[in-house]
């Protein structure tokens, strides 16, 4: 599709955009409507949309396998691990009123940080997701010629 | 502090431990990662039900929000149990896998399998500990999508297709669930179970809640395999690697089980269930029929495992019989059934495993003979078995007297009748194996078998060991289900 | 009578009996996955009907406004579909293999193919 110069040059305008649209609707989140999984998804549609005009080899270049299953596992642990942190100041489980001086700026980090977790994990599997059957689709072409 | 969060870890350490795998990648510390968990989490079970029975039952508020606008864990007599055996059996079954799992499983996807099974057992856990009915819908999720993974990484193509229509059939029945949760939202206004008990019980004239009891009651059914919703079944236990049908076959089906004793009597309570909607009258001839057509179904597999999987049919209809006969000793049956049938199914599976590592098959032909060059793997089969029919001194035969006392305590002596029936069926099929594997002159791949590895052999015989030992000494496995039985007929959480 | 305001439980209602009916009755794979989708989207709509309050605004703290939606049915329904597109692409990752293996995704013609094998294994 590399040739279709009107999509990519529109493409180019938009996914900055959509990139600090995510990055706004992530860290915007304990403020107003957003959170980790609207801001992952947001986040993840920018990869698609570059995968979808210059190829799924190209979008894997820039965000290897490796490092997307590493943000897979490593935001479920952030989520997972706040709880643990939260725990071993004394507070039961995914209490985040520890984490700060104050109570309630505790439960800011705390959410905050949880939100970050979700917001990795689900861009990670999202982008995964769209990488994997593309590249099956990808390969039975490759095949038929 | 540890202590007072024993009831979030219980969850959280398998469920973070498999994330860990993914990351770590490497199949041998993946291993030691799910080996490590899973016996973490049969010990906190041990200490949970240890606390409840010392106590009474434990409430734990996630994260400080108190019940009922937080979610809560709450363990009582009735899920301590069912969280033992699910821990018990996951701690036995990871032991067990990793020659069966190196044999089954390509490398560059075991880390996955490892991963996938303990997102399984934390679902597991999850579903029962928690006691928020929304909760209940996330983790049933989490372990039935873990599930579809691992019966998907099957050698046979048949484990694809089994894993999508146990995919369909688990969605539509967790769907179904999530409807019945949604209906009961609305006119109670509340998603804790204990608060649910509370209000149901003032609007129980209400349609809206009469529908909310049919939706869940037929999604739970189907989650349970209970008859006529179990085609899913039989292909997701024969064609799963031998650990995942080891581990589903113990575990899966008694966690919906038990959610279906915890919807029923503790969110609706006794008197509505049985008295308003007939939910008696309506198991027991859905039982019977299970009872029957499983074993009888069971009777004509080729495939030991697929026989097997349809044994399971019929033994839960055992537990759900004890359910329909809503006393507290058909409780009690239905109850210790479930923990026994962990045990002989837990057993049989794993014996079924030792062959196919040794055979690379598991059908009847290939399995010739096999007594004499395989002895301690069908010892253990021998000794499940014996337990599947309900030969006194063994733990089957235990809840199958129950079920009888229970029978006759309501006058339903056919009942009695039927069990005995269907358990003269069970006598066939076992024997059918046990008469290929010692009294035919050996196949030429069962000649040269040698006995499975010591790290299969053991944990398989730890199972059978419990198959005899819970025979004769019943004050553990029945007092705690006659504990819970009671707890459910009186309406308390 | 049927009450204008509560038409959204009828589209509930068709949405639900359309995919449940969907995926009985279709053979292709495929298309059982986009009838559970829609099955599984009607129960999104109950949920957010339920959590809607006559007369609310979105659930956010502002001044001069005193009644807002449920916004729990929501938060609820955001997890549900989370679960709903996890499964979703599980299943079509099992079609994709399962055309890989067998070569269709018709559930007839599958059948017949294990039908094949099974009597192969006999012999």
């Amino acid at each position: 599709m590399s040739h279709h110069f009107v999509i990519r040059v529109v493409g180019k305008l938009l996914i900055p955009f959509i990139l600090l649209f995510g990055l706004y609707v992530q860290f915007h989140g304990d403020f107003g409507p957003g959170g980790g999984f609207q801001a992952g998804v947001i986040f993840a549609s920018a990869f698609v949309l570059y995968a979808l005009i210059y190829g799924v080899d190209k979008a894997r270049e820039i965000l290897p396998d490796d490092v997307l299953r590493v943000g897979i596992a490593l935001g479920v642990l952030i989520f997972g691990g706040t709880g643990v942190v939260s725990m071993l100041w004394g507070a039961p489980y995914l209490d985040y009123s520890p984490l700060a001086s104050t109570p309630s700026a505790g439960q800011h980090i705390g959410i905050f940080i949880v939100e970050l977790g979700v917001g990795i994990t689900v861009a990670s599997v999202m982008v995964t997701l769209f990488n994997l059957f593309a590249r099956r689709g990808g390969d039975d072409e490759l095949d038929a010629e | 502090m540890i202590t007072s969060n024993l009831p979030a870890l219980q969850v959280v350490v398998p469920l973070l431990a498999g994330p860990l795998c993914v990351l770590l990648r490497r199949e041998d510390v993946s291993y030691a990662i799910a080996l490590l968990a899973s016996w973490a989490s049969f010990a906190m079970s041990i200490l949970l039900l240890m606390a409840v029975l010392e106590n009474g039952p434990i409430s734990f508020a996630f994260g400080g929000w108190e019940p009922p606008w937080g979610i809560e864990y709450r363990i009582d007599s009735v899920n301590a149990y069912v969280l033992l055996i699910v821990a018990a059996i996951g701690a036995i079954v990871i032991t067990y896998a990793r020659p069966s799992v190196a044999y089954e499983i390509e490398p560059q996807r075991r880390y996955l399998f490892y991963t996938a099974y303990l997102l399984c057992l934390a679902g597991l856990l999850g579903v029962t500990i928690t006691g928020d009915a929304f909760n209940v819908f996330v983790f049933l999720e989490i372990s039935s999508l873990s599930s579809y993974v691992l019966i998907s990484l099957g050698r046979d193509r048949q484990a694809l297709t089994a894993a999508y229509r146990y995919l369909i059939f688990g969605t539509i029945g967790a769907t179904f669930y999530l409807i019945g949760v949604g209906l009961l939202y609305q006119t109670t206004g509340t998603l804790n179970m204990a608060d649910l008990a509370e209000r149901v019980s003032t609007v129980t004239d209400s349609r809206t809640v009469r529908v909310a009891f049919a939706f869940m009651a037929v999604g739970l059914a189907m989650k349970a395999a209970l008859f006529p919703l179990h085609i899913w079944l039989p292909n997701a236990y024969a064609y799963a690697p031998s650990v995942v049908s080891v581990f589903l076959a113990a575990t899966a089906t008694k966690v919906s089980v038990y959610l279906l004793l915890r919807v029923y009597f503790t969110i609706f309570g006794t008197p509505f269930a049985i008295q308003t909607m007939g939910l008696g009258d309506a198991l027991m001839p859905l039982a019977i029929l299970a009872m029957f057509v499983g074993s009888a179904v069971a009777i004509f597999q080729p495939d030991i495992k697929r026989m097997l999987a349809y044994s399971s049919v019929a033994q839960i209809g055992y537990m759900v019989l004890g359910i329909g006969i809503a006393t507290t000793v058909g409780l009690t049956a239905g109850i210790l059934h479930l923990f026994n049938h962990a045990l002989m199914k837990g057993a049989l599976f794993m014996a079924m495993g030792c062959v196919f590592y040794r055979l690379g098959s598991v059908r009847l032909e290939a399995m010739h003979g096999i007594g004499k060059t395989m002895p301690w793997t069908m010892g253990a089969f021998v000794v499940g078995g014996l337990s599947l029919i309900g030969v006194p001194a063994t733990a089957g035969f235990v809840s199958k007297w129950y079920l009888i006392l229970a029978a006759f305590e309501r006058d339903w002596w056919w009942a009695a009748v039927l069990v005995l029936l269907s358990s003269l069926l069970a006598i066939i099929y076992v024997w059918r194996v046990i008469e290929v594997a010692y009294f035919r002159p050996p196949s030429d791949s069962a000649a040269t078998a040698a006995e499975a590895p010591s790290v299969m052999v053991v944990p398989m015989w730890v199972l059978a060991g419990a198959n005899v030992y819970f025979g004769l000494d019943t004050r553990v496995s029945v007092g705690v289900a006659q504990q819970a039985a009671k707890s459910l007929m009186d309406g308390g959480v | 009578m049927i009450e204008p305001g509560l038409y959204n439980y009828w589209i509930v209602v068709f949405l639900m009996m359309a995919g449940l009916y969907v995926v009985v009755a279709r053979g292709n794979l495929i298309k059982k996955l986009v009838g559970l989708n829609v099955f599984q989207a009607s129960v999104f709509l109950l949920y957010i009907t339920m959590g809607k309050v006559e007369g609310g605004t979105a659930p956010i703290l502002a001044e001069g406004v005193t009644v807002y939606s449920n916004p729990l049915p929501h938060v609820l329904i955001l997890t549900a579909i989370v679960v709903g597109v996890a499964t979703t692409a599980l299943g079509l990752a099992l079609v994709v293999r399962i055309q890989e293996a067998y070569g269709s995704i018709e559930e007839d013609e599958l059948e017949e193919k294990d039908e094949r094998d099974e009597r192969k294994l006999r012999s």
